[in-house]
C-alpha cells in the first residue's frame, strides 16, 4: 500500500491532539493526588501515538470501545474535555452524568462507547457493534482498543472469531504496553507478538510501532480501509509502553528503570517534535502556542468541573431502566 | 394438568391451540415481520436440515427470513451474548439463544457487566434492546442441562426476566420482549415446550393452549391470578404453575381452596397482586423448581414478611429443591424436583 501523505493541516491536528492527550493526563494526575477527584485512575502517558493515530483515521459516524485505561482514546476521540474532566469530578455534567467515572467515560453520540473496564470484555461488543453497521449497511467501522492482558481472555477468542468468519467491519487494535498490570506479557503468552494469533481466525494481523503516530496512522488507515470494503476486520498490534504506573497508587517497581528509560527515549510526542522540528513543520513558538491553548483548554475543563453540579444521590436511581 | 389449559381456552374460544415452540415460533416470526431490526443470533437456529435450535423454536425461519437474519454462531456464549449487546447498542433488536440455560453462566459478563450495566453507566444515554432466550428445568439430562436461573438474572438490576407458563403467555411476553428497548432474559421450560419429532422432550407435559389469531401483547410485571380461592395463595412459575394448579385441585377434593399465582415475569415482579391475594387468604406458599436457597422465593417470602406481616396467618414456606445439583436418575430426578404431593403436603401443614 502506498504511504498516506498528510496534509500539514493534518499533522498539526495530530500534533495538538497528542500533546491535548499527554496534557489531559498529566492535569488529571496532579489534581488526583491534590485529592479533587475520587475514585482510582489507570493512565496512558506514553501511549498517544497509539490513541491519536487510530483515532485520527477514522470518520464521523464511527465507533471506538475502549478500556479501563481510557482517557487518551477519549480524548483523541475528540470527547469534549470539560465533559470528561466534569465526569472525573463525578459531576452531572460529565459525560456519563456521574454514573460512569474515570473507567467508564465515553459518548456513543460522539463515536465512543462507554468505556468497558473488564478486562476484554469489549472485544464481544465492539464485534456487534460492527454486525449492525454490516446488517444496517453503514459505511462504518468499528476500532476496537485493548491491552496485551485482553489477548489471553476468552472473549478475545470468541469475539474475534466471529468477526472474521462474518467479514465484519472492525479493527481489533492491541495496545501491547507489555504489561498486564504488574505482569510481563512474555510471562502469559508464548508467541512472540499478539498479532501472530491473527492467524488462527484467518485474519491480517500486523504489528508495527506504536509510538510513531504516522506509522500507527498509515497502518489503522490501511485496516480501516479492509473493514470498510467489506473485506473484514485486522488485528493490529502496536508497540507501546505506559510511562505512568497502572493505577494511581502504582510506582512500577516491577519495571527496570533502564527499560522505562529507554522507553521514554521512543516518547511520541519527544519524537514528533523533534522530526518536526528538524523539518520545519514545528518552530518553538508554535510549540510554545500550541501547548498554551491546550493548558488554556485544561484550565476551562477543570474550571468548567469544579462549578458544574453534583448529580443528586437520589439520581443514582434512574437510568436503570428505559421502560 | 389440563385445568390451565382449559382456562386459557375459555378466555377466547376464537383462537387457535398450539404448543409453547409455536408461539414462540409465531412471535418471532411476526415480529422480524414487523420490524427488519429484528434478527436471531443462535447456535445450530438456521443451518437447513438443521434442528431449528435445540428445541425448534426458530425452525423454518431461516427459510422466510434469510440467514443475515437469522445467523448461527459457532459455539460461543459469551460472544453471542456479547455480539447481541453491540449489536443492541448499535440499533438492532437482537434475539440471541443459549441451548441450554446452563450455559448462561458462559456468557454471564457480557449479560451481567455489560448489558445490564451500559445504560446506567452512560447515565442514560444507551438503550440495550435485546433478549437471550434460555430453556431451564431438569429433564434427566444430569446436572449441567438443568438448572432454573432465574433467581441469578433477577438479582441483577438492568435486566428484565420472563418466564412464561404457557402458549398464550409465551407469544405476548416474547414480542413484548422483543419490542422493549431493555435486555430481557427470557426462561422457558424444557417440559412445556411441546417440541415434536426427534425433539420431542421425554416427560413433556402436553400443553396446548389457544393463541388469539389476532395480534396481541403481555406487559411485564403483571401476574395472573389462574385460580381464586380463599386458604391459601400459591405463587409459581413455569412448570411449577402446572404442579401448582394440579395441587390446587387436588386441595380443593379435601375442601381447601387455593388461588393460584402465575408470576409470568420476575422482574419487574408484580408484588401489588401477589400482596392483595395474600392479604386476603393469610397463607402464602411459594412453589419454585431452582434450589431453596436464594431462589427468588425468598426474594418472595422477605417482601411478603414486610408487607404484609399482619394479614400473615401462618409462616410463609417455600416449596423448592433441595441445595444440591440436579441428579441424573429418574428417581432421584423426582425427588429433587418440587411435586404435587410435596406442594399439597406444604398447604396441608399449613390449615
Amino acid at each position: 500500500m502506498k504511504e498516506v501523505s498528510l496534509t500539514k493541516e493534518k499533522k498539526l491536528a495530530i500534533y495538538r491532539s497528542m500533546v491535548l492527550c499527554r496534557m489531559f493526563e498529566e492535569r488529571v494526575n496532579s489534581l488526583f493526588l491534590q485529592g479533587r477527584m475520587p475514585g482510582t485512575i489507570h493512565q496512558a502517558q506514553g501511549q498517544e501515538a497509539s490513541a491519536v493515530g487510530v483515532c485520527q483515521a477514522l470518520q464521523e459516524h464511527d465507533m471506538i470501545t475502549s478500556t479501563h485505561r481510557p482517557h487518551e482514546h477519549a480524548v483523541a476521540r475528540g470527547i469534549p474535555v470539560k465533559n470528561l474532566m466534569a465526569e472525573l469530578f463525578a459531576k452531572k455534567t460529565g459525560c456519563c452524568g456521574g454514573k460512569g467515572g474515570s473507567m467508564h467515560i465515553g459518548d456513543a453520540a460522539l463515536g465512543m462507547l462507554p468505556a468497558i473496564a473488564i478486562v476484554g470484555g469489549g472485544i464481544p461488543l465492539a464485534t456487534g457493534y460492527a454486525l449492525s453497521f454490516q446488517y444496517l449497511k453503514k459505511p462504518n467501522i468499528v476500532a476496537c482498543f485493548f491491552g496485551d492482558g485482553a489477548s489471553n481472555i476468552g472473549s478475545f477468542h470468541e469475539a474475534i472469531n466471529m468477526a472474521a468468519i462474518w467479514d465484519l467491519p472492525v479493527v481489533f487494535i492491541c495496545e501491547n504496553n507489555k504489561y498486564g498490570a504488574s505482569t510481563a506479557i512474555d510471562q502469559v503468552m508464548k508467541v512472540k507478538r499478539v498479532s501472530d494469533r491473527a492467524a488462527a481466525y484467518g485474519i491480517p494481523g500486523k504489528t508495527v510501532d506504536g509510538n510513531d503516530v504516522e506509522i500507527v496512522y498509515q497502518a489503522m488507515q490501511e485496516a480501516a480501509a479492509r473493514a470498510r470494503e467489506g473485506k473484514g476486520p485486522t488485528l493490529l498490534e502496536l508497540e507501546t509502553y505506559r510511562l505512568a504506573g497502572h493505577s494511581r497508587s502504582d510506582p512500577g517497581h516491577y519495571r527496570s528503570k533502564e527499560e522505562v528509560a529507554e522507553w521514554k527515549k521512543r516518547d511520541p510526542i519527544a519524537r514528533f517534535e523533534a522530526a518536526y522540528l528538524k523539518e520545519g513543520l514545528l518552530t518553538d513558538n508554535l510549540i510554545r502556542t500550541i501547548r498554551s491553548s491546550v493548558e488554556q483548554e485544561l484550565n476551562e475543563a477543570v474550571a468548567f468541573a469544579e462549578a458544574s453540579p453534583s448529580p443528586l444521590p437520589e439520581e443514582c436511581l434512574t437510568d436503570v431502566f428505559v421502560e | 394438568m389440563s385445568s390451565l389449559n382449559e382456562r386459557v381456552s375459555r378466555s377466547d374460544p376464537e383462537g387457535r391451540k398450539m404448543t409453547i415452540v409455536e408461539a414462540l415460533r409465531e412471535a418471532l416470526q411476526e415480529e422480524m415481520r414487523r420490524d427488519e431490526r429484528v434478527i436471531l443470533l443462535g447456535e445450530d437456529i438456521g443451518v437447513q436440515g438443521g434442528f431449528g435450535g435445540a428445541f425448534t423454536v426458530t425452525l423454518g425461519l431461516a427459510e422466510e427470513f434469510g440467514r443475515r437474519r437469522v445467523i448461527d454462531t459457532p459455539i460461543t456464549e459469551a460472544g453471542i451474548a456479547g455480539v447481541a449487546t453491540g449489536a443492541a447498542l448499535g440499533g438492532l433488536r437482537p434475539v440471541a439463544d443459549v441451548q441450554y440455560g446452563d450455559f448462561l453462566f458462559l456468557a454471564m459478563d457480557q449479560l451481567a457487566n455489560h448489558a445490564a450495566k451500559l445504560r446506567y453507566m452512560s447515565g442514560g444515554k444507551l438503550r440495550v434492546p435485546m433478549v437471550m432466550r434460555a430453556p431451564v428445568g431438569a429433564t434427566t439430562r444430569g446436572a449441567q442441562h438443568a438448572q432454573s436461573l432465574e433467581a441469578f438474572f433477577m438479582h441483577v438490576p438492568g435486566l428484565k426476566v420472563a418466564c412464561p407458563s404457557n402458549p398464550y403467555d409465551a407469544k405476548g411476553l416474547l414480542k413484548t420482549a422483543i419490542r422493549l428497548d431493555d435486555p430481557v432474559i427470557f426462561f422457558e421450560h424444557k417440559l412445556l415446550y411441546g417440541s415434536k419429532g426427534s425433539r420431542k422432550e421425554a416427560g413433556g407435559l402436553e400443553i396446548f393452549g389457544t393463541v388469539p389469531q389476532e395480534e396481541y401483547l403481555i406487559p411485564f410485571g403483571q401476574a395472573r391470578v389462574l385460580r381464586q380461592g380463599p386458604d391459601v395463595t400459591l405463587v409459581a412459575n413455569l412448570l411449577m404453575v402446572h404442579k401448582s394448579m394440579q395441587a390446587a385441585q387436588n386441595l380443593a377434593e379435601a375442601g381447601i381452596e387455593a388461588e393460584v399465582i402465575d408470576v409470568r415475569t420476575l422482574a419487574p415482579f408484580d408484588w401489588p397482586t401477589l400482596f392483595e391475594s395474600v392479604s386476603q387468604t393469610g397463607k402464602l406458599v411459594i412453589v419454585e423448581e431452582d434450589n431453596l436457597t436464594g431462589g427468588w422465593g425468598a426474594e418472595v417470602a422477605a417482601r411478603t414478611a414486610d408487607t404484609c406481616i399482619g394479614y400473615l396467618q401462618a409462616p410463609i414456606r417455600r416449596v423448592a429443591a433441595p441445595d444440591t445439583p440436579v441428579p441424573f436418575a429418574p428417581i432421584m430426578e423426582n425427588f429433587y424436583v418440587p411435586s404435587v404431593e410435596r406442594i399439597v403436603a406444604t398447604v396441608t401443614e399449613l390449615m
